[in-house]
C-alpha cells in the first residue's frame, strides 16, 4: 500500500475517534489522536495481519488503552469490527468499552484487556515468549505510552525483554510529550528515554510518528537486528491534526462539545470517511 | 506423612511437564522456595525466571496465557497475592485468562521471617475478585490433585500453600473435586468448618470434643471460591452452631465467605477461629499458631462456647 494511500486511512480514523468521543461525550482524543499514523503503519504496512483470528497473525497490544479510540478505529478499516459501533462508545452494553476489554470483542483483534497502565509491555514479553517456545514467527508489537514508562513495571519488562532475546518484540513509544497533569519533563523527568532502553539492553530507533516515510525506515531498520528487543521512540503531537487540541494537556481525557467537533472535522476535510460509517470498508 | 503443601506443588509441577507440553512455569527468584525448581530440573526450556519482579510475574503469565500456553506463576503469597493483586484483577482476571497462581509461604507458619513476610489477607484479596478460583488445600495429597485439577480447568485460579510440613488429613484413595466441600467427620452438635492447615487442627478438636461427649461434625473446604453452599447451609440446618478455622485473618477470609452464604440464606450462630485482624511475628510456625490461637485448643474452646449459646 502507498503512502498516500494509508495517509486516506488516517484521515478517516482521525474522524472515526473524533466522532467516537463526541458521542460519548467523553473519552481520550490527544493520544488517540497522537498514535494513528502509528497505528495506520502497524496494521497497513507492517503487521502480518489477514484476519483477527489466524493463528499466524502477529500481535498487537495497547499498553496505552485509553488510546482505545484509535484501536477501534483501525480494526474498522481492517473490516475487523463493524462502523456502526461508532456511536455506541463507553455506552452501556457497547463492545466498545472505554479502554479494550478482550471479553467484549473477542476474536476482533483486540488482543488484550489494557488500561491499568504499564502492564503492556509484560503481555507483550509472555506472547513474544510463547512464540519463541514453539518457534514460530509471529512478532508481537507493543504500543507505550511516554507517561506510561513512569511506571515501575514497564522496566521490570524492560528487563525481561533483553534477558530473552526477545527479537521478536517491538515497542513503540507515543512520545508526544504530554501526560494527564502537563509536560513529561513538569510530572516526571523520563529523558533519556533512548539511554535507559539502551542500559536495559534495547535496540532504539527514532523516528517521527507522524511521517509514513520514517515510520518506514524505522520498522525496516528493525528488522535488521538480530537477539533484542527494540523500541521505536516515535514523536509525536499529542491531539494531531485537530488545531486546538494539538500539544494541549488538557485535551488528554476531554470529549469536545459540539461545535469544537464540528470545527475539528471541517479541519479533517473530505479526504476518507465522509460521515460515520461510510469509510473506505463502509 | 508430613509434608508441606508447597512439596506437593513441586512434585504435581514434575508431573505436568511430562504430561502436558502446554504448560510452562513462571518464578520471581524464589523457585527454591516455591518448589517450582522441580519443574525447570524436568523442563527447563519452559520455565522462565523473571527475577525479583511480581508484577512482571503475573504480566508475563497472563501474554503466555494469551498466546495459548498455562502457565503457572509462583511466588510468596504475600508478593503474588499482596504486591501484583493489581496486575492479577485487571490482566488476568478481568480478561478471564487461564493462569494459575500458586502462592507459597502463605499465613503465619512461614515463622521466623515474621509479619512482613506472612500473607493473612491473600484469600480475602482473591475471592474478592471476580472470575477468580481459590484453592487453599489441607495437606499434601490434596495440594497436589488440586494443582493437576487446576491445570484442566479454563479460567484463573489461585492455590494458596504453605511453607510447614503438615500431616496426613487424606490417604491414597482421596478424590479432590473442585469446588466441593469434603465431610470428614460427622456430628450434630457443632459443625466446625476449616481450610489450610487448620483442616488437621479441627479433627483434633472434634477427637477431644468427644472425649468429652460433643459431637462435632468437620468439614473441609478446600475451594473457598466458588464456596460449596449445600454443604455448608446443610450443616447449619443440622446442628444450628458454626465454627469456622483458618491460618488467615477473619476479615474476609473463609470465616467471612461462610457467614455470606449463612446470611443469605439459613443464619446461625458462627464463630470464626482465625488471626483476629492483627499482624503477624517472628517465631518457630507452632509457637505463633498457638500464640494467636491456630490450635485444636482454640476451635474447642469456642466450640463449647458456641454450644452453650444455642
Amino acid at each position: 500500500m502507498k503512502h498516500d494511500d494509508l495517509k486516506v486511512i488516517a484521515n478517516s480514523m482521525r474522524k472515526n475517534i473524533l466522532t467516537m468521543i463526541y458521542k460519548a461525550k467523553s473519552g481520550h482524543p490527544g493520544g488517540s489522536l497522537s498514535a494513528v499514523e502509528i497505528m495506520t503503519y502497524l496494521y497497513f504496512k507492517e503487521m502480518n495481519i489477514d484476519s483477527p483470528t489466524d493463528d499466524k497473525r502477529d500481535r498487537f497490544v495497547l499498553s496505552k488503552g485509553h488510546g482505545a479510540p484509535v484501536l477501534y478505529a483501525v480494526l474498522m478499516e481492517k473490516g475487523f469490527i463493524g462502523k456502526d459501533l461508532i456511536p455506541t462508545l463507553r455506552q452501556v452494553d457497547t463492545k466498545l468499552q472505554g479502554h479494550p476489554d478482550i471479553k467484549k470483542l473477542p476474536g476482533a483483534g483486540v488482543e488484550a484487556s489494557t488500561g491499568s497502565l504499564g502492564q503492556g509491555l509484560s503481555i507483550a514479553n509472555g506472547m513474544a515468549l510463547a512464540f519463541k517456545l514453539d518457534k514460530k514467527p509471529n512478532r508481537v508489537f507493543a504500543l507505550l505510552g511516554d507517561g506510561e514508562i513512569n511506571e515501575g513495571m514497564i522496566w521490570e519488562a524492560a528487563m525481561l525483554a533483553s534477558h530473552y532475546r526477545l527479537d521478536n518484540l517491538t515497542a513503540i513509544l507515543d512520545h508526544n510529550g504530554l501526560q494527564i497533569d502537563g509536560k513529561n519533563e513538569d510530572v516526571m523527568t523520563i529523558t533519556p528515554i533512548d539511554k535507559k532502553f539502551e542500559a536495559f539492553g534495547w535496540h532504539v530507533i527514532h523516528a517521527d510518528g507522524h511521517c509514513f516515510e520514517s515510520l518506514e525506515k524505522a520498522f525496516e531498520e528493525r528488522k535488521t537486528i538480530k537477539g533484542k528487543p527494540a523500541i521505536i521512540i516515535a514523536d509525536t503531537t499529542k491531539g494531531k491534526g485537530c488545531s486546538f487540541m494539538e500539544n494541549q494537556a488538557g485535551w488528554h481525557g476531554k470529549a469536545p462539545n459540539e461545535d469544537e467537533y464540528c470545527r475539528a472535522m471541517e479541519e479533517m476535510g473530505d479526504i476518507g470517511d465522509k460521515s460515520e460509517g461510510g469509510g473506505l470498508n463502509g | 506423612m508430613a509434608k508441606a503443601t508447597r512439596e506437593a506443588y513441586g512434585e504435581a509441577l514434575k508431573r505436568l511437564a511430562v504430561d502436558n507440553p502446554d504448560i510452562v512455569v513462571l518464578d520471581a527468584d524464589l523457585s527454591g522456595s516455591t518448589k517450582t525448581s522441580e519443574f525447570k530440573k524436568v523442563s527447563p526450556e519452559r520455565f522462565f525466571n523473571v527475577g525479583i519482579a511480581e508484577q512482571n510475574l503475573i504480566g508475563t503469565a497472563a501474554g503466555l496465557a494469551l498466546a495459548g500456553k498455562i502457565p503457572f506463576a509462583s511466588s510468596f503469597a504475600m508478593f503474588a497475592a499482596g504486591r501484583a493483586f493489581e496486575i492479577i484483577r485487571n490482566t488476568v482476571a478481568y480478561p478471564g485468562l487461564n493462569v494459575k497462581i500458586a502462592a507459597t509461604h502463605a499465613g503465619l507458619s512461614v515463622g521466623e521471617d515474621g509479619g512482613s513476610h506472612q500473607a493473612i489477607e491473600d484469600i480475602s484479596l482473591m475471592r474478592s475478585i471476580p472470575n477468580m478460583t481459590v484453592i487453599s488445600p489441607a495437606d499434601g495429597r490434596e495440594a497436589e490433585q488440586a494443582v493437576l485439577r487446576a491445570a484442566e480447568y479454563v479460567g484463573p485460579v489461585y492455590i494458596r500453600l504453605g511453607r510447614m510440613a503438615v500431616e496426613d488429613v487424606y490417604d491414597d484413595s482421596y478424590v479432590f473435586e473442585l469446588g466441593k466441600g469434603v465431610l470428614l467427620r460427622d456430628g450434630k452438635d457443632a459443625a466446625i468448618i476449616a481450610t489450610g492447615l487448620m483442616v488437621q487442627e479441627a479433627l483434633k478438636a472434634h477427637d477431644m470434643l468427644k472425649e468429652e461427649g460433643i459431637d462435632a461434625r468437620v468439614i473441609n473446604i478446600h475451594t473457598i471460591k466458588p464456596i460449596d453452599r449445600d454443604i455448608i447451609i446443610k450443616a447449619a440446618k443440622e446442628t444450628k452452631a458454626i465454627v469456622t478455622a483458618e491460618e488467615h485473618s477473619v476479615v474476609g477470609g473463609l470465616g467471612s465467605a461462610v457467614l455470606e452464604v449463612l446470611s443469605d440464606q439459613y443464619p446461625v450462630l458462627l464463630k470464626r477461629v482465625g488471626i483476629q485482624d492483627t499482624f503477624g511475628e517472628s517465631g518457630k510456625p507452632k509457637d505463633l499458631l498457638k500464640k494467636y490461637g491456630l490450635t485444636a485448643e482454640e476451635i474447642v474452646r469456642q466450640t463449647k462456647e458456641i454450644i452453650k449459646m444455642k
